[in-house]
């Protein structure tokens, strides 16, 4: 089993004309995902990588049966890319863009309220579940099918995370980057009450870092609602207050709020364990396996 | 994005914010005109990125002319907290009873703005929220519809803002969300907003920090840009298109993708070192990215080892050891050790590439970064 995504996902590309956006569609097509449809304003008719370009994303709904997008768009357009997909009601989006402004981000996030489209990221690494389907730019070949389900603020670092766990010939179920900007779709808390329901499922990792709240929240979850066991990790402990790392959601406040400690502390008092390095988290989950 | 209070006071005041008469800065002689226009009391503050500069020395009220020299002497060129003073703003003094605070940001929780108003102005907000929260009245805001005039209204009421000027408040905060959305503002404040004795309000502080995903869409604010910068090193990042933040160790760090770097900084502090800097080189990076990447790593004086950290996802690592061996190609003597840990996509295309007489290679994480920490103390 897996969360989300999997061998029956059908999958429409926006931005697929694009260099990045026709390069991972090849991709995703290689590594077995069902991409039946292009959707790039002014490029309908065409043709990329055997795959039918639309004009809009209602029309590779309407002719492809299409019921997830990847968004591939630049940031400027972006925004309103996410925005037509959540309107033509597919059942997941997953957001790829880095650098979509937050006051869009902040609309997309009200309209999300509003319908059942679940989203991903955006700035995000995408979504994966080992041998069925890739949707987004991860590297397919380092993942193996298997009962961990993983979820993580940061791409290269979830690829980190999962080579100390193949070290250990530990699988993943489903492997999920929600993305490092300050507003996202899909969070820690969702993801996490995913995989709680997920059977196959026997142990979660999840990788947080610096800024927002969004760990303590998960910690609060997990010590709540989880009998599945959690292994934590918390990138940015020597990260100073008040710069961006990287991440645009990367940030402690001036008064020190979205710190590592803070974050360590409340995943501890959940009963989760969080490693100092990526092998510790790996020595963690092999203990509860 | 940090605006500078001068130049945040600019945008407010051409927003139809009341804003007290100053001049910019940059001599002593300078300073002496604007006090000759604006007259005294004058406040002459220090323009840069640290907060309480008023303790810190930054900001002094003259009262005469000798004063307003000596307090120029000693405020331009001083050093803030690491951070050399060339600007000052000439301010005329405000004679105030009250000091009220408003702003708005972005509550990453809830995925909306908030406004905030409060009659604790003057001090830092951080500190009333954790003691007095009650002290706060906030409102948060629907971004598809922005403030309403009632919320704006309501806020200052349930503030105890005084009633003779809880209009021009509430007209003060509608602006400052007008701005804060128009601008792509991510956080926007006046602290303190004085009323004065004759009851006007004036904005006697200006913090805005607009969002640099959005700056292709804000010229007049990526025009502010350069002027805005902190530190040469950064400034020098912004040109390369990378992510970098100088800090005070001198293991020097690059790597792709934020929380790898993150956590790469994290291990050497793990394993007893003490990181320089963060250097996000990004997805996909080429060649003469990575060779950039170098070249700002080596310019950084405190710098005495570098780790290399790339786990290829779209980075491919032959790239990567390209790009490395053109940066080291054009020194007679390496300046500093390197060691290079790749993974991931094409890493073992680059480890035969990688000219291994040049730098140390690791194959894990933890044994490259535990390498620089002991090629940093051996360097010392």
């Amino acid at each position: 089993m897996s969360i989300f995504v999997d061998s029956d996902t059908r999958v429409v590309v926006q931005g697929i004309t694009g260099g990045e956006g026709n390069f991972h569609t090849e991709q995703m097509i290689d590594y077995g995902t069902n991409v039946v449809a292009g959707a790039v304003p002014g490029k309908g008719g065409q043709e990329v990588s055997g795959v039918p370009v639309y004009d809009t994303v209602d029309g590779a709904v309407e002719a492809e049966d299409a019921d997830a997008s990847v968004v591939f768009v630049p940031p400027a357009f972006a925004g309103d890319a996410v925005f037509e997909a959540l309107d033509t009601g597919l059942d997941l989006v997953v957001a790829i863009t880095e650098g979509i402004p937050t006051q869009d981000m902040a609309k997309v996030d009200k309209r999300l309220s509003e319908v059942d489209t679940r989203l991903i990221g955006p700035n995000c690494p995408g979504i994966i579940t080992p041998g069925e389907a890739k949707l987004g730019i991860l590297p397919g070949n380092i993942f193996e099918s298997g009962n961990v389900g993983l979820v993580s603020r940061s791409g290269t670092l979830t690829y980190q995370v999962v080579s100390n766990l193949t070290e250990k010939g530990i699988g993943q179920t489903t492997a999920i980057g929600i993305g490092g900007d300050p507003i996202i779709g899909t969070s820690f808390v969702d993801a996490l009450a995913a995989f709680e329901a997920d059977v196959d499922t026997h142990a979660v990792v999840m990788c947080g870092e610096i800024g927002g709240e969004d760990e303590e929240r998960a910690a609060r979850y997990i010590a709540a609602n989880m009998d599945t066991p959690v292994a934590g990790f918390i990138a940015g402990r020597t990260a100073p207050p008040g710069k961006r790392m990287g991440h645009a959601g990367a940030i402690v406040s001036g008064s020190g709020t979205g710190t590592a400690e803070s974050k360590i502390t409340a995943l501890n008092d959940a009963g989760v364990p969080v490693g100092d390095t990526p092998g510790e988290v790996a020595d963690h989950v092999a203990e509860f396996l | 994005m940090r605006l500078h209070e001068y130049q945040a006071k600019e945008v407010f005041a051409d927003a139809g914010v009341p804003v007290p008469d100053s001049r910019l800065a940059t001599t002593v002689e300078e300073v002496l005109d604007a006090v000759g226009e604006i007259g005294f009391p004058a406040a002459i503050k220090a323009q840069v990125h640290v907060g309480g500069r008023g303790k810190a020395g930054g900001i002094k009220i003259a009262t005469d002319e000798a004063e307003a020299r000596q307090y120029a002497e000693e405020i331009l060129g001083m050093d803030l907290k690491g951070y050399e003073v060339g600007k000052v703003l000439v301010e005329a003094g405000v004679d105030f009873e009250n000091e009220l605070y408003v702003g708005i940001t972005m509550d990453r929780g809830e995925g909306e703005p908030v406004a905030m108003v409060s009659t604790e102005g003057g001090v830092d907000i951080e500190s009333v929220a954790e003691e007095t929260p009650e002290r706060i009245a906030r409102e948060h805001i629907d971004p598809a519809f922005g403030l309403h005039p009632y919320q704006a209204r309501k806020a200052v009421y349930g503030a105890g803002i005084p009633r003779d000027v809880a209009g021009d408040v509430a007209s003060i905060l509608s602006t400052l969300y007008d701005l804060y959305e128009s601008k792509d503002a991510s956080e926007i404040e006046i602290n303190p907003v004085m009323i004065t004795a004759d009851r006007a309000v004036v904005a006697a502080d200006g913090v805005m920090n607009t969002d640099e995903d959005a700056l292709f869409r804000q010229p007049d604010l990526a025009e502010m840009e350069d002027e805005a910068a902190g530190d040469e090193l950064e400034a020098k990042a912004n040109e390369y298109g990378f992510d970098y933040v100088r800090l005070d160790g001198n293991v020097g760090i690059i790597g792709n993708g934020a929380g790898l770097v993150m956590t790469t900084l994290d291990l050497v502090d793990h394993y007893g070192g003490a990181p320089a800097n963060f250097l996000d080189i990004g997805g996909g990076a080429k060649a003469e990215r990575v060779a950039n990447a170098l070249d700002m790593v080596f310019a950084d004086e405190n710098v005495d080892s570098v780790v290399f950290n790339i786990f290829g996802g779209i980075t491919r690592g032959d790239e990567v050891a390209k790009g490395i061996n053109e940066a080291l190609a054009q020194f007679d003597e390496i300046p500093k050790r390197v060691v290079v840990r790749l993974a991931g996509t094409n890493a073992e295309a680059g480890m035969e590439i990688l000219n291994t007489d040049l730098v140390d290679v690791e194959a894990t994480l933890g044994d490259a970064v535990q390498r620089a920490v002991a090629n940093a103390e051996d360097a010392q």
